[in-house]
């Protein structure tokens, strides 16, 4: 997958988990969480969704990874580059 | 010979989940959504654990444990359940505190006990402002050594009246003290203060009715009156169950049972490192509770102004010990009105709780037991008087439950209602540190507990199972562990 794909890949599982929030004009520098309501347990769901649909892995302490946008796709660039 | 419990179950599945409390059942049909083939056994004959209520005559059903949530149950029900469950939450309006110090009725959330504070208790508005921040903002990996009596303290020192607004009810909720961390108060209370206090309509009944069928739905194997004797252990693995005397595989266990017994009963000590059965042993319990169950006769109804919960007490002040003691001085009453399950008889129902000690009530023999099951019903109806006038001509039905009743139909040590104190969440969440592809997820540390605490802690466990068994399936391909 691009960026651009993991990007577009991120905001769908965003819509499924926050489907009253507006996602489409989100910045990708700032944290979700200005941007959004989301709680640990949104996150978590983030971290099963793509298990479930790519089966990549991100341990506990890498959560703090999925802060933004931008830093999530760097994360997950390279788990998922030869998906 | 006897009924076969298991009759057609698989010999092996992916997870086996021991135990059908909110955290167990959570925990199965997220698994089973995420492609897992999964077992559930509940050694009772219903689902729910806790969660649970009984039917007498007169069209009475008694629920045991819905007396209010936060609002987040909303959106856990509606992402690891259903929308209809989600739907069918909505809020108690009447939240009444009545005691020495004072009487009022409040909707429970931040805005309206702002303004009691201000005006009533003529607190400084920057002071509560600041409390409730300093709440909100609290959390898990905050620290652990400031107490909640050393919070209010700092926020509100000398001010009894103002600790006793803001800690009865969530002594109540979790069985909490003041003595107990900050965290765990801030969470718990800045949770119901976000929008106030929530219940099921259609009763525990309905809500676990639902459950069933999307765990059915979801493909979970679920078998009621299937107590599970024994984890397995191979090569230092989790490797299945006993369950009535039958050996069933798993490639992973989340055991819903009490944390103790899983470790010392379910597994045991001769499986962990020593410094491990420590904690484990160190862990303590919550308290436990009574209850007394009250049903109105069909015509007489309870005018809606006495409130859906109402928090009594005749204790000048306000003491965790006090809350304990068999010489009950603190009630709390949920009255059921006819709209809690619209589509059954319309009928009237006051549950009154109190906190109370297991070892009080565990060795008394037989008929002291019941003479004094019978007294707390009499007291009950004594107190409640001044509330609901006539109560004794009101009613057809009384009864009374005890610390010895949960132990009973939950199998929880002690009868504890709200699973262990704070420390029994990192013993829990060390458990497959210890013995890989072991997990527990039920009401623990107090934050994991309660209706939503226990769904929410099923959620988070599942993740941490899929993520196993992903894992053990890339280091042994050949491994069954998707159906
Ligand atoms: C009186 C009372 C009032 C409460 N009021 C509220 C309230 O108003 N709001 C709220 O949010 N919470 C309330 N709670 C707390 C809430 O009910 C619990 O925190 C929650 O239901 C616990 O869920 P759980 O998943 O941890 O497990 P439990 O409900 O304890 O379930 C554990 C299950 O495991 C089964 N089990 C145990 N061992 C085995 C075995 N070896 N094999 C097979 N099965 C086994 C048990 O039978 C049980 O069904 C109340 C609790 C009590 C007792």
């Amino acid at each position: 997958m691009t960026p651009a794909e993991i990007r577009e890949e991120v905001l769908d599982i965003l819509r499924d988990i926050a489907p009253d929030d507006d996602i489409s004009d989100i910045d990708d520098a700032k944290p979700f969480r200005e941007q959004l309501e989301l709680d640990s347990m949104d996150f978590l769901d983030i971290v099963m969704e793509l298990r479930k649909r790519h089966r990549v892995q991100i341990p506990e302490e890498e959560y703090t990874e999925l802060a933004s946008m931008a830093s999530t796709v760097a994360y997950l660039e390279p788990k998922m580059k030869d998906l | 010979m006897p009924k076969d419990f298991l009759a057609g179950a698989k010999d092996y599945y992916d997870v086996v989940v021991i135990g059908s409390g909110l955290a167990g059942m959570t925990a199965a049909n997220t698994l089973a959504r995420a492609g897992r083939s999964v077992l559930l056994c509940e050694q009772h004959y219903k689902l729910g654990g806790m969660a649970t209520w009984f039917k007498r005559p007169g069209g009475h059903i008694f629920d045991i444990s819905l007396h209010g949530f936060p609002i987040g149950m909303i959106k856990s029900c509606k992402r690891y359940w259903t929308r209809e469950i989600a739907d069918s939450i909505v809020q108690l309006k009447n939240i009444r505190f009545d005691n020495p110090m004072f009487s009022l009725t409040t909707s429970f959330n931040r805005e309206d006990f702002t303004k009691l504070l201000i005006e009533q208790f003529q607190v400084p508005a920057e002071t509560v402002h600041a409390f409730f921040d300093a709440a909100r903002q609290m959390n898990f990996y905050d620290d652990q050594q400031t107490t909640t009596r050393e919070l209010f303290d700092r926020f509100f020192p000398g001010r009894e009246d103002v600790i006793r607004l803001l800690m009865e009810p969530i002594t109540y909720a979790n069985g909490s003290t003041l003595e107990d961390p900050a965290i765990s108060y801030g969470i718990v209370f800045s949770n119901f203060m976000s929008k106030g206090v929530f219940t099921f309509e259609g009763g525990t009944d309905r809500l676990i009715n639902l459950m069933e069928a999307d765990l059915k739905k979801s493909g979970v194997d679920i078998r009621i009156r299937c107590d599970v004797e024994k984890v397995l252990v191979e090569n230092g693995r989790t490797s299945g169950v006993v369950i009535n005397g039958r050996t069933i595989k798993a490639g992973s266990v989340v055991s819903n049972s009490n944390l103790r017994a899983t470790v010392l009963e379910l597994v045991g000590e001769d499986k962990f490192d020593p410094k491990f059965i420590d904690e484990a042993k160190a862990v303590r319990l919550n308290n436990s509770s009574t209850q007394v169950y009250m049903g109105l006769k069909p015509e007489e109804l309870v005018p809606e102004e006495t409130g859906d919960l109402l928090f009594s007490s005749t204790a000048e002040t306000f003491r965790t010990d006090l809350l304990l003691s068999r010489d009950i001085t603190s009630r709390t009453y949920s009255f059921y009105y006819p709209r809690t399950r619209p589509e059954g008889r319309p009928r009237c129902l006051i549950v009154s709780s109190t906190n109370a000690r297991y070892e009080d009530w565990a060795n008394l023999p037989e008929d002291e037991y019941e003479a004094s099951k019978q007294d707390l019903v009499e007291t009950t109806l004594d107190a409640i008087e001044k509330y609901v006038p006539n109560i004794r001509d009101r009613i057809d039905h009384a009864e009374a439950s005890t610390p010895r009743t949960f132990q009973h139909y939950t199998k929880h040590n002690l009868g504890s209602s709200f699973g262990t104190k704070f420390e029994g969440l990192a013993v829990s969440r060390a458990l497959p540190e210890q013995l890989p592809g072991l997990y527990h997820a039920g009401s623990v540390g107090i934050i994991m507990s309660g209706w939503l605490g226990a769904i929410n802690y099923g959620v988070i466990v599942s993740n941490d199972v899929d993520a196993y068994l992903l894992k053990s399936a890339e280091k042994n391909p050949f491994a069954s562990t998707t159906k």
